[in-house]
């Protein structure tokens, strides 16, 4: 029992960031009908956006202190940030600390401008064009918007702490009445998982009770109607795109402590995420969170000893497994609807 | 004993009852045609002819065999051609290599692995697809690109690939829907022309009372899913019980 | 000749005269001279160019006609290497049985893969195929590694039974005695060029793949793949079963890959798991685009081009540009080096990545499509100024 509650929990983080990267890509595909890889990409840059801010926030000047010594006898040079020297030096490590949820506030409006950028620049050009092209086409850009990181942070993982008070864990199983030591959960995958529940509540929140959210899920489901009646749907998939981008940011900006931020981050989840979608069921939101979250923690299982001296291996494949049968025995997937992408 | 006997045959989808106990003969070398109004049910039953639907329940044999369950590819074998209400053409291909593909699909079967021959060394498939332009005036056309031809042109080279294959049974599905009247004029034509030429059978589905009248020998009338009268065209025009559910709407 | 029309002939021909002479082609630039960095004929880079090749042209059976985009095509260049390194484990270093059994093998995979993938199509069925290859890929890498040799990769080594091994055989890899590294080096002036056993055996093969492929182009088999992109529904109302022609497709672009892969072992007995990576079969999806999918000579074009530039724009360093842009004033060379930078050296996939939004962007037909564009408009312009010169144009038809 503590082992599988153990498992569930390991499998809510990764669940999380899968569910939020393929919101996003349903999002997009549901509105514009366009596939995008280069969703992962934005996801990466989130994660970037709270190294980014992490640097900025540490980028300090150098003073002497003539009373120490180093240890070749010269007088000590001490960094100090300009964050301390303009908040004090306890606001100032305070802000330090939280850079990353701070980077939050940080990668949205640079989440936004650069989904803004991508549909308005290229992604709209596409709409008319066949799902093959609009793959090979986000697939370039994912390879350009990679490079682009890894030219300016170079290819190694980039540790991005958590705040101090996130880090380490607390005895989960205590709360639940098992042994102590029995389910030790790391703080800031907590706080990641209430996070993604957050804006995935948010995201449905705004599209089932605003007026905004009424027209893009209509427009989901009849695009021409909707565009009859006068409406500009045009204009509402562009921001939908920007909020798409946005929450990939956000995810991405909140896992940066879990997983060092690397180049390559992108299409590793990329894939994964994809694979989501397509078990969610493409064009299903609440699909592609269940997805999510299942895969999630069916990995999380595949990777326990008991099973894996069962089946070796299973912990790699599992995903693709489940998405290969999925899609032969339910090509519409877990809650696809009936009519999307289907010849 | 009609080619076609459909006979008993339902189709629900949800709560609407689509098809109700169809029964339909077409007899060998006629021009049958199906009218009725919107929603009638029409294209339904066509689609159960050639396999994309089943019917819930009743039979559609064809020439003593049954139909159902099949693919629709395995039904083009048994010799029922299928043209489509916009056409189906192969739009990136050119005109003739439209016509030499159904000329190789009644050659070779549904599938035969000819990765090594050229086509040109094909002669029979080729004269047969250059003699079917000539029968449908487009050989001047036979290098153009097929989706750049005009609409009534892709409705001819459509039924010219239909009759490539020497079906058995030609169904149209409102062949001049969305036509100028010149075009559907010609259409008529050729239909026609085709009716007198070949031993052919034609099922139609239309909307356009001059061109049921003008090729019809028997004609069908199916008003909310089932066959409300079955008669020769003269008697169909002044049936009431037609007027009342069909020419009455318009009247 | 050999069953093709004048045109394909003379594209084959070409193409055999590009493979014989690209010792010469590839190294106009005398040894030493600052242009020789722009040399690419060494036996490894030629090598790899018509490997590649090899492995486009077999892609682009599968997406240039049927329109199926797989994104794990690498998976079998993978299973390719592998098997061919086995049976230099097994039997001997001789590259044939090697060859043969690479092209079996991964045909067989792809008849698996293949069946299942295919019961889906457009973006399912590219996802169902990058699926697949990620599976063969986490595996190689870690329950396989009886046969794969994981992380470190399969390779021969001393104890290896190689029953067939007398004790005179060589120990490289051969074709019946000849080493496939074996090289011949012609030193003309300050000019040198190298003849490599291993690349003319791989030439030779691409030739043949490559005239399957024009046959299989020109043939009914070829025209019901064209049929099946073009128009599913009138393919099946046409009494035409499209599951097996795509499936042959499938396993016929996927020996192709193997036997890529089989000739990437033979050239170099290794064999990794990051072979079937799926950024590999990103790049065969790169290479049949950039040269123009559905062509006959678009997939060599677009493998060459990347392979070269691949290895001539990792070479470039700042030195390099600063001796390009010395002509400039000093303020200007250095921020010409400085824009330049990001594309060269480890910048190349972004040099990549972006030519390869431009090429769907702005030319879908690719390098092939941009070759047809120019040489129409020559020709256009020719016969206006003809025209002119005639001082007469054409009456209105």
């Amino acid at each position: 029992m503590d082992a599988i509650i153990l498992q569930i929990l390991n499998g809510l983080d990764k669940g999380s960031a899968y569910a939020l990267i393929a919101l996003g890509l349903t999002l997009i595909f549901g509105t514009l009908g366009v596939v995008n890889f280069a969703h992962g990409a934005l996801f990466m840059i989130g994660a970037f956006c709270a190294v980014t801010l992490n640097k900025i926030l540490t980028i300090s000047y150098i003073t002497i202190d003539e009373t120490r010594t180093d240890f070749l006898g010269n007088p000590l040079k001490v960094e100090n940030t300009y964050i301390e020297r303009w908040f004090g030096p306890e606001i100032g490590s305070a802000i330090i600390d939280w850079s990353v949820p701070l980077a939050i506030l940080f990668s949205i409006p640079i989440m936004v401008a650069i989904g803004f950028i991508m549909e308005r620049g290229l992604i709209k050009h596409f709409y008319r064009r066949d799902h093959a092209d609009q793959i090979l086409v986000t697939f370039g850009l994912a390879i350009v918007l990679q490079e682009i990181i890894k030219y300016f942070y170079g290819a190694n993982p980039i540790p991005t702490p958590a705040p101090e008070v996130f880090r380490g864990s607390f005895d989960f199983g205590m709360l639940l009445g098992f042994d102590p030591n029995v389910i030790i959960y790391p703080y800031w995958r907590l706080v990641y998982f209430s996070f993604s529940a957050l804006i995935i509540g948010a995201v449905f929140a705004f599209l089932q009770f605003t007026t905004f959210g009424m027209v893009v899920r209509a427009g989901m489901a009849d695009r021409e109607t909707v565009g009859l009646l006068g409406i500009n749907i045009d204009r509402r998939f562009t921001i939908m795109f920007g909020i798409a981008a946005a929450v990939a940011g956000m995810a991405g900006v909140m896992y940066a402590p879990i997983n060092s931020p690397n180049y390559h981050m992108g299409m590793d989840f990329l894939v994964l995420s994809f694979v989501v979608v397509v078990v969610g069921g493409m064009g299903s939101l609440p699909g592609a969170v269940l997805a999510g979250f299942l895969l999630g923690i069916l990995e999380s299982f595949a990777s326990m000893n008991e099973v894996k001296t069962l089946l070796p291996g299973i912990d790699q494949i599992i995903i693709y497994l489940v998405a290969i049968i999925i899609l032969l025995t339910r090509p519409r997937g877990l809650m696809g609807r009936k009519g999307v992408m289907e010849e | 004993m009609g080619i076609l006997e459909v006979k008993g045959v339902n189709k629900r989808f949800g709560g609407l009852q689509a098809l109700g106990d169809v029964n339909l003969s077409v007899a060998e070398n006629t021009v049958h045609a199906i009218i009725g109004p919107n929603g009638a049910g029409k294209s339904t039953l066509l689609n159960c002819l050639v396999g994309k639907l089943i019917p819930d329940t009743g039979s559609v044999m064809f020439d003593g065999q049954s139909v159902l369950g099949r693919a629709p590819y395995e039904i083009n074998q048994m010799g029922i051609s299928r043209v489509f209400q916009t056409p189906e053409i192969f739009g990136d291909l050119s005109v003739m290599e439209n016509m030499m593909i159904p000329c190789f699909a009644k050659r070779d079967g549904s599938f035969e692995l000819n990765a090594i021959a050229a086509i040109a060394s094909q002669r029979d498939v080729v004269e047969k697809a250059e003699q079917m332009l000539v029968d449908m005036n487009m050989i001047d056309k036979r290098e153009m690109h097929a989706a750049s031809m005009s609409r009534g042109d892709k409705r001819r080279l459509e039924i010219g690939m239909c009759l490539s294959q020497e079906p058995r049974l030609l169904l149209l599905d409102e062949p001049t829907a969305g036509m100028a009247r010149a075009d559907t004029n010609n259409t008529i034509d050729l239909l026609k022309q085709i009716k007198d030429e070949r031993d052919i059978t034609i099922a139609i589905i239309e909307h356009d009372m001059h061109v049921v009248f003008s090729l019809a020998d028997r004609i069908t009338v199916l008003a909310q899913g089932t066959p409300l009268v079955e008669d020769a065209p003269e008697n169909i025009r002044g049936n009431p019980k037609v007027r009342e559910a069909y020419l009455g709407e318009s009247a | 000749m050999l069953g093709l029309n004048k045109r394909d002939t003379t594209l084959l021909i070409a193409v055999a005269i590009l493979t014989l002479f690209a010792p010469f082609i590839l190294n106009p630039f005398p040894e030493g001279s600052a242009m020789a960095q722009f040399n690419a004929g060494y036996p490894d880079l030629m090598q790899r160019f018509v490997i590649f090749g090899i492995f486009a042209v077999g892609f682009n059976i599968l997406f240039g006609l049927t329109g199926y985009l797989s994104f794990g095509h690498a998976a079998f260049l993978g299973v390719g290497s592998y098997s061919a390194v086995w049976m230099f484990k097994l039997l001997s270093m001789n590259v044939l049985p090697a060859i043969i059994l690479a092209v079996i093998v991964s045909g067989m995979f792809a008849v698996v893969i293949g069946y299942i993938s295919l019961r889906r199509s457009g973006i399912y069925f590219s996802i169902l195929t990058l699926a697949f290859a990620q599976m063969s890929f986490a595996l190689a890498y870690s329950v396989l590694t009886p046969i794969t040799n994981g992380e470190t990769g399969l390779q021969v080594y001393n104890d290896d039974p190689q029953y067939l091994m007398g004790p005179d055989s060589p120990t490289a890899t051969n074709l019946f005695g000849l080493e496939m590294r074996s090289t011949y080096t012609l030193d003309i002036g300050h000019w040198s060029f190298d003849f490599n056993a291993g690349y003319y055996m791989c030439a030779l093969i691409m030739l043949i793949a490559v005239y399957l492929s024009i046959r299989i182009f020109r043939s009914p088999f070829g025209l019901m793949l064209k049929a099946v992109k073009s128009n599913q529904q009138r393919m099946n109302y046409t009494g035409l079963n499209t599951r097996p022609y795509t499936l042959a497709a499938f396993v016929i672009s996927g020996m192709y890959a193997g036997l890529a892969g089989g000739l990437m072992a033979s050239m170099d007995p290794l064999a990794g798991a990051e072979r079937m990576q799926w950024t590999a079969s990103g790049e065969v999806v790169l290479m049949t685009i950039l040269g123009g999918a559905g062509t006959l000579i678009g997939p060599i074009l677009g493998a060459g081009f990347i392979k070269y530039f691949e290895n001539i724009f990792s070479k470039i360093n700042d030195t390099v540009l600063h001796q390009w842009f010395a002509f400039l004033p000093d303020g200007l060379e250095d921020f010409m080096v400085f824009i330049v930078h990001p594309f060269i050296g480890k910048g190349w996939h972004l040099t990549l990545g972006l030519l390869f939004m431009m090429v769907v962007i702005f030319l879908p037909g690719g390098l092939v499509e941009g070759g047809q564009r120019i040489s129409a408009w020559i020709r256009r312009r020719n016969t206006d100024d003809a025209e002119k010169a005639n001082g007469k144009t054409k009456p209105a038809e």
